[in-house]
């Protein structure tokens, strides 16, 4: 049986009612960083998944958007909305620099370019004397949106932070469903050809780079004002890692892979903080089982299961970047 | 005009310090930039664990030391074959399966990799360094007029000299070299001249693991033995591999000399900028000659 349109729009408003009421049974704020996270990953997914492009310094963005917001915030009293969109604009515009120095490589030599651009964005996070050293930019107001409603109350928050992070799901739903997405996936799959088609390829990846980089930002800035915190942590390279991660147990290249991917593993790094060390271990040895066994990841799999049982032709062979650059 | 010279041109004794000391990073980004180069050019994955392998080399001598009483001279030897038959493991047991995937896989595989192996080192040996001293036969230094330069430091820059010329000369000189550079260009065909393929590789991988890991014995003495040595230094070897390009051995030695120099240069003219210093100029290589200074179009 094929999947209908109805179908999907009952899946729709499930998931959305789901959300709303989400906080009956979760801690706001560990559903509002989840939340934060989920929006990072599918930014990060829209690069790596439907443009092929690995990049490893995502944290970059996502750090320096909060760290913008969070001084913004807190040492020019903007109100939140402008705070976020400071910075996001400000990872936009990384996203512009770093993406037309980055995709002049390709391959690995562009997930290395990434990361040591961030690398740099990281040292200057750690002397900089706006962004507080080791301590970060701590107590962060969130003040009131528009004037008007107290962003103070977690649950307030939470439905804040649940539009913010609807409508960056619904830009990169749209980017890959449109026209400029499917060129995308035509650069992924077959970056020659695509250019022999008469695509300039270098735009097609900028952009998509900028906007990944935007959307990056925008699910920092906002975490900046969840946590009312930047800190070093959100641009070091291990946060890089983790957001690969995500996507990678979501399932690379599926649209809601880096959703379910950012859930678990928060909600795995709820529960294992008391272990120490070990959680780092946990993380490697999930990446070296995802890559030997299961590069599909979890949505990936559940794709592939209902189309083969189906007979149909498979909508998800193998995760985006199956092909060799 | 004086008064500007005076300032713009340090005292001797500081700048020929910090050139010693770039001279030194420059000795370990060039042994584990080679490493990599020589394990890119066989099995066409990006080694992310060599940070962790060159920690490995360096608690491996403190073990042996500690436990064993086994001092550095034989952990010069020790520590390498040790490390490098892990790796040997490693990729017999893990790496292999990927290698007909995208290089991307191979990435994210040894990432994993590096994050077990420091995890674990974190877990039982914390985030602080532990000592380790240098061997009496090196402790001291020589005083040249100019500058102080210590013992170790000199034998440092010899040993990583030699090995990396000794590494150049097997590559590119000698039959086993060829037999290796053939199978970077065609495995298929080396393999039908009767030789065994995926045992070179597996010989390779040690091998590139091992010269990491004599890295680390190396940089024992010098910078504290600790889980997390390994895991920001990587990340500048990555950015000299970009800057080098990965077509030549000799790129990559020479590359990791001259960027350890430039670095420590940087730390008496403009301090500042001397953790960036190498990222800078590799975007700035990316700008003027983005496939690298001595690499192929990639």
């Amino acid at each position: 049986m094929n999947e209908t349109a109805t179908m999907r729009t009952a899946r729709r408003f499930a998931l959305l009612g789901a959300a709303l009421v989400a906080p009956v049974a979760f801690y706001p704020i560990f559903l509002m960083k989840a939340l934060c996270f989920a929006l990072f990953a599918a930014a990060f997914n829209l690069l790596i998944g439907f443009a092929g492009l690995l990049s490893f310094g995502h944290a970059a963005f996502f750090g320096s958007a909060s760290y913008v917001t969070a001084y913004a915030a807190k040492s020019w009293g903007v109100p939140p909305l402008l705070a976020i969109l400071a910075g996001t604009v400000v990872a936009g515009i990384m996203g512009v620099v770093f993406g037309w120095l980055a995709i002049r490589r390709k391959g690995i030599y562009f997930a290395m370019v990434t990361l040591a651009l961030s690398q740099m964005v990281y040292f200057y996070a750690l002397e900089s004397q706006y962004t507080g050293g080791e301590d970060g930019i701590q107590a962060v107001p969130r003040g009131d949106l528009l004037g008007l409603i107290d962003l103070n109350q977690p649950l307030v928050m939470y439905y804040f932070v649940l539009a913010i992070c609807l409508l960056g799901f619904g830009v990169v739903y749209r980017a890959i469903h449109s026209p400029f997405g499917e060129v995308l996936k035509a650069i992924r799959d077959n970056e020659p050809r695509a250019i022999s088609l008469g695509y300039h390829t270098d735009r097609y990846k900028l952009l998509a780079f900028t906007l990944s980089a935007t959307l990056a930002g925008l699910a920092g800035a906002t975490k900046a004002l969840v946590f009312q915190l930047a800190s070093l942590t959100d641009v070091t390279w291990q946060m890089s890692g983790d957001v690969v991660l995500m996507t990678l147990i979501g399932g690379l290249g599926t649209i809601w892979g880096p959703v379910v991917g950012a859930f678990i593993s928060i909600t795995m790094e709820n529960y294992l903080a008391e272990l120490g060390s070990w959680v780092t271990v946990i993380q490697g040895t999930i990446f070296v089982v995802c890559v030997l066994a299961f590069r599909r990841g979890v949505i990936g799999e559940v794709v592939h299961f209902v189309s083969r049982r189906q007979r149909k032709p498979q909508l998800v062979d193998e995760p985006g970047i199956h092909r060799a650059s | 005009m004086l008064g500007w010279l005076h300032i713009a041109v340090p005292p001797a004794p500081a700048l020929f310090g910090q050139l010693l000391i770039g001279l030194i990073n420059g000795a370990f980004y060039a042994m584990l930039s080679l490493g990599l180069a020589v394990i890119f050019g066989l099995l066409n994955i990006i080694n992310f664990a060599h940070g962790a392998q060159y920690m490995l080399g360096a608690f491996c001598a403190y073990l042996v030391l500690n436990y064993l009483g086994i001092g550095y001279w034989p952990s010069l030897l020790i520590a390498p074959i040790v490390v490098g038959a892990f790796g040997m493991l490693l990729e017999r047991f893990f790496i292999r399966w990927i290698y007909r995937l995208d290089h991307l896989y191979g990435l994210l595989l040894t990432f994993g990799m590096a994050l077990i192996i420091q995890g674990v080192f974190r877990q039982y040996y914390g985030s602080a360094g532990q000592p380790y001293s240098i061997p009496d036969l090196l402790a001291g230094g020589q005083d040249l007029g100019f500058m102080f330069l210590p013992n170790y430091r000199a034998w440092v820059i010899a040993a990583s000299s030699v090995c990396c010329f000794g590494t150049w000369f097997v590559i590119e000189r000698t039959r086993l070299g060829a037999y290796l550079r053939a199978a970077t260009e065609n495995p298929t065909l080396v393999q039908a001249f009767g030789i065994n393929v995926p045992r070179m590789v597996t010989l390779t991988y040690g091998f590139g693991v091992a010269l990491a890991a004599l890295a680390g014995v190396l940089a024992a003495p010098i910078y504290q033995v600790s889980p997390l040595m390994g895991s920001n230094l990587i990340i500048v070897v990555f950015a000299v591999v970009v800057i080098g390009g990965m077509g030549s051995i000799l790129g990559a030695i020479v590359g990791g000399f001259a960027l350890g120099i430039i670095e420590g240069l940087t730390k008496v003219f403009y301090p500042e900028a001397s953790s960036t210093a190498i990222f800078v100029i590799m975007v700035v290589v990316l700008l003027v000659k983005p496939a690298g200074l001595f690499g192929r179009t990639v």
